[in-house]
């Protein structure tokens, strides 16, 4: 607002016609001020409302089963039973292995484009990394079935059960069919790393220059000042993107369900298949008429409406720490 | 600089949902067009509007195309689903649902509008689907054994119970992967129904329903997703739409029927399923009935009407009347165009009884 004020001052020659502008425009700012508030209010309006509803419609769920709603594991439609355990378990593991297989690649992706990459490379490998956010996620769930999940299969799953210790241990434990956690978290990698190295890539090169210059002046190989200098500056900022790749992990809807096998199970096995609390939405919906059904549908959209809105909240308090840390 | 970063994003993921809005219109946009043929007539907007089952959309979408080619209706059909279709004909939002599982009393008693009138369309079955390399002639199954394998009591393709049927086909010791569909479905509730209706095992257990809680197996989305699932992996069985399996050219087993003969799913077996089991139906029935299982020496034995739901007093005079006459049209010269898109028409036995059915709807408020 203070940018749009100042041609007024600066065009100085008649005093009486500024002064009618600057009324005139008084009236013009006061109107602008309450429109925009009117339209940022909205949102959190919006949000409270969304949340209200949903509360709402969930509420004869839990209800109905209590808590047990979030532990036990029975789905059975025809016959009124919801618990929604297996979908909560899976949400978490599938984001848990993508967050654990894409922040590596995401940060590599990250210090090779804002430390390493001669400027002719790092604008189109940039570009090309955020374009992977740009794919719709029902074409990331068609590559997954006929390209991922059979090389997964064949190769990817024996490999892995063939390996000495690891691959005696739960993890990857029965047999390799091919819909799977590993198969649901590895799309969902994907899929969250462009934004976790994007944000990466700007906090880093957002690291004052002096801070590498003291390192290199220290005697600090190119190596120790990024590994001591440069991503330790850069550490909440990288969190951050961390954790918004994650609530975006929590959220994804079709790729995961075309993968992950929707069976509603708790198994330790990445090879077994599982169920999200967002597919378990997708897939029911359209199809739901009890009215004990659908509340329930609900009450999963209200438990993931909350997981979310805590990731997001962690991710704010993130900046707002980066923020506080980059002024002091 | 992080600005310009979150821009991108931003922009990325606007990209994203404007592409994946567009693909989950697409059946709205592609009912719409289907609906303006260029001989519509000039009237501006649309005459009725219906929502429901996806299985029928096909032939739905057909009628709608033919009869506004021939009658100048234009009727607009949202494939949205059955339970979508049923909970807005509760309410009134729009003027006839369809669904693949007949409706509830509980449901019926919900509606807004009073009583409904289930109107049988067509017919569809459900085949079971597998991927045995070795296995060249179609298998053989029975009911029991199928409601076994999805209730993880027969988990081997070499099982005595599936050999003593299968006599001279390769079945190896391999294991028996179910896949089942992932979503609520039609296709689910007549496989279930099913299912109920020949293992006492599996009333007791999962029961019938859109959703089941499935003893065993695989969720795959959609018939697709299902299929998907069983080209791919050697030593699966599932289960999908007829019209599905017929477009794709699947391996589909043949089915023991109530009177003992393996049949192959066809429309003519179909069509013999429903003539069998309309012969026992009371005048007054309501046509809620399954005919799974049904008798009759040549009846496939996972059949199931799809159905028109419509309330018996229609108080828009004009909407009620276009609404009758379309039903009237589609289930005579409708149902020629049936076959063609892998649907079995209704026994002709049964069409003359629904159009005494459809004089029965009460046009206009007086009631």
């Amino acid at each position: 607002m203070s940018e749009a004020a100042r041609p007024l001052v600066t065009t100085r020659q008649d005093d009486t016609g500024i002064a009618a502008r600057i009324e005139g425009s008084a009236i013009g700012d006061s109107v602008y001020r309450w429109m925009t508030t009117a339209f940022a209010l909205c949102v959190p309006v919006i949000l409270i409302l969304i949340a209200i509803g949903v509360g709402e419609a969930a509420w004869p769920a839990f209800k109905t089963f209590g808590l047990g709603f979030l532990t036990s594991s029975d789905w059975d439609p025809p016959h009124n039973v919801f618990g929604a355990a297996p979908a909560i378990y899976g949400t978490i593991v599938s984001s848990i292995v993508a967050l654990v297989i894409a922040t590596p690649l995401a940060l590599g992706v990250a210090i090779f484009l804002s430390e390493f990459a001669p400027p002719w490379l790092r604008q189109p490998v940039a570009f090309l990394v955020d374009l992977l956010a740009a794919i719709p996620s029902v074409v990331y769930g068609l590559w997954g079935i006929f390209v991922l999940q059979p090389f997964l299969r064949d190769r990817v799953m024996p490999f892995l059960a063939g390996l000495p210790v690891v691959g005696k241990s739960a993890l990857f434990e029965g047999p390799a069919y091919g819909p799977s956690m590993l198969g649901a978290g590895l799309i969902l990698a994907i899929m969250v790393l462009p934004f976790i190295s994007a944000v990466s890539r700007e906090v880093l090169m957002a690291v004052p220059r002096s801070q590498r210059e003291a390192a290199l002046a220290l005697g600090a190989t190119k190596w120790e000042m990024i590994a001591d200098a440069v991503v330790p500056y850069a550490r909440s900022g990288i969190i951050g993107g961390i954790i918004l790749g994650l609530g975006r992990a929590l959220g994804e809807t079709m790729a995961v369900t075309m993968l992950i096998g929707n069976v509603h199970q708790i198994s330790a096995s990445l090879f077994a298949p599982g169920y999200t609390m967002a597919s378990l939405i997708a897939n029911e919906f359209a199809e739901a008429t009890g009215d004990l059904h659908l509340s329930a549908l609900m009450a999963v959209g209200a438990v993931l409406f909350v997981l979310t809105l805590i990731v997001n909240g962690i991710a704010r308090w993130l900046v707002w720490r980066v923020s506080r840390e980059a002024r002091s | 600089m992080t600005r310009s970063t979150l821009f991108t994003l931003a922009a990325a993921g606007l990209m994203s949902v404007v592409a994946c809005s567009g693909s989950d219109t697409k059946g709205a946009t592609d009912s719409a067009a289907a609906s303006t043929p260029p001989s519509a007539a000039s009237r501006g907007g649309v005459d009725l509007t219906g929502a429901g089952a996806t299985f029928p959309y096909p032939i739905y979408s057909k009628w709608i195309s033919d009869y506004n080619a021939k009658a100048g209706i234009k009727i607009n059909y949202q494939a949205i689903g059955s339970g979508g279709g049923i909970r807005q004909l509760q309410e009134g939002t729009v003027d006839f649902g369809a669904s693949d599982a007949p409706m509830t009393d509980e449901e019926m008693a919900k509606a807004k509008g009073g009583p409904i009138l289930h109107i049988p369309t067509v017919l569809g079955a459900v085949v079971l689907t597998y991927n045995l390399p070795d296995v060249t002639q179609p298998l053989n199954l029975s009911g029991e054994i199928i409601a076994d394998i999805f209730l993880g009591k027969i988990t081997k393709w070499n099982d005595s119970r599936i050999v003593s049927l299968n006599a001279g086909a390769k079945l190896s010791a391999r294991d028996i992967i179910v896949v089942h569909r992932s979503e609520g479905s039609g296709t689910t509730y007549i496989f279930s129904e099913y299912l109920t209706a020949v293992s006492p095992a599996w009333a007791a257990g999962p029961g019938k329903g859109k959703e089941l809680k499935w003893p065993v197996g695989l969720g795959g989305r959609g018939n697709d997703g299902v299929s998907g699932q069983v080209k791919q992996t050697p030593g699966t069985l599932g289960y999908v739409e007829l019209a599905y399996a017929n477009q794709n050219k699947l391996a589909v087993a043949k089915v023991r029927n109530a009177a003992g003969q393996f049949i192959a799913p066809a429309i003519a077996s179909i069509t013999a399923a429903a003539a069998g089991a309309v012969e026992k139906l009371p005048a007054t029935t309501d046509y809620r009935v399954s005919i799974v299982n049904a008798p009759g020496a040549d009846a496939y034995p996972i059949s199931s009407f799809t159905w028109l739901l419509v309330y018996q007093h229609q108080a828009n005079a004009a909407k009620g009347k276009k609404l009758v006459d379309f039903m009237k049209w589609a289930l005579t010269e409708g149902e020629g165009s049936a076959a063609a898109l892998d649907y079995a028409p209704l026994p002709a036995s049964l069409g003359a009884q629904l159009l005494d059915r459809l004089a029965s709807i009460q046009v206009g408020t007086a009631s």
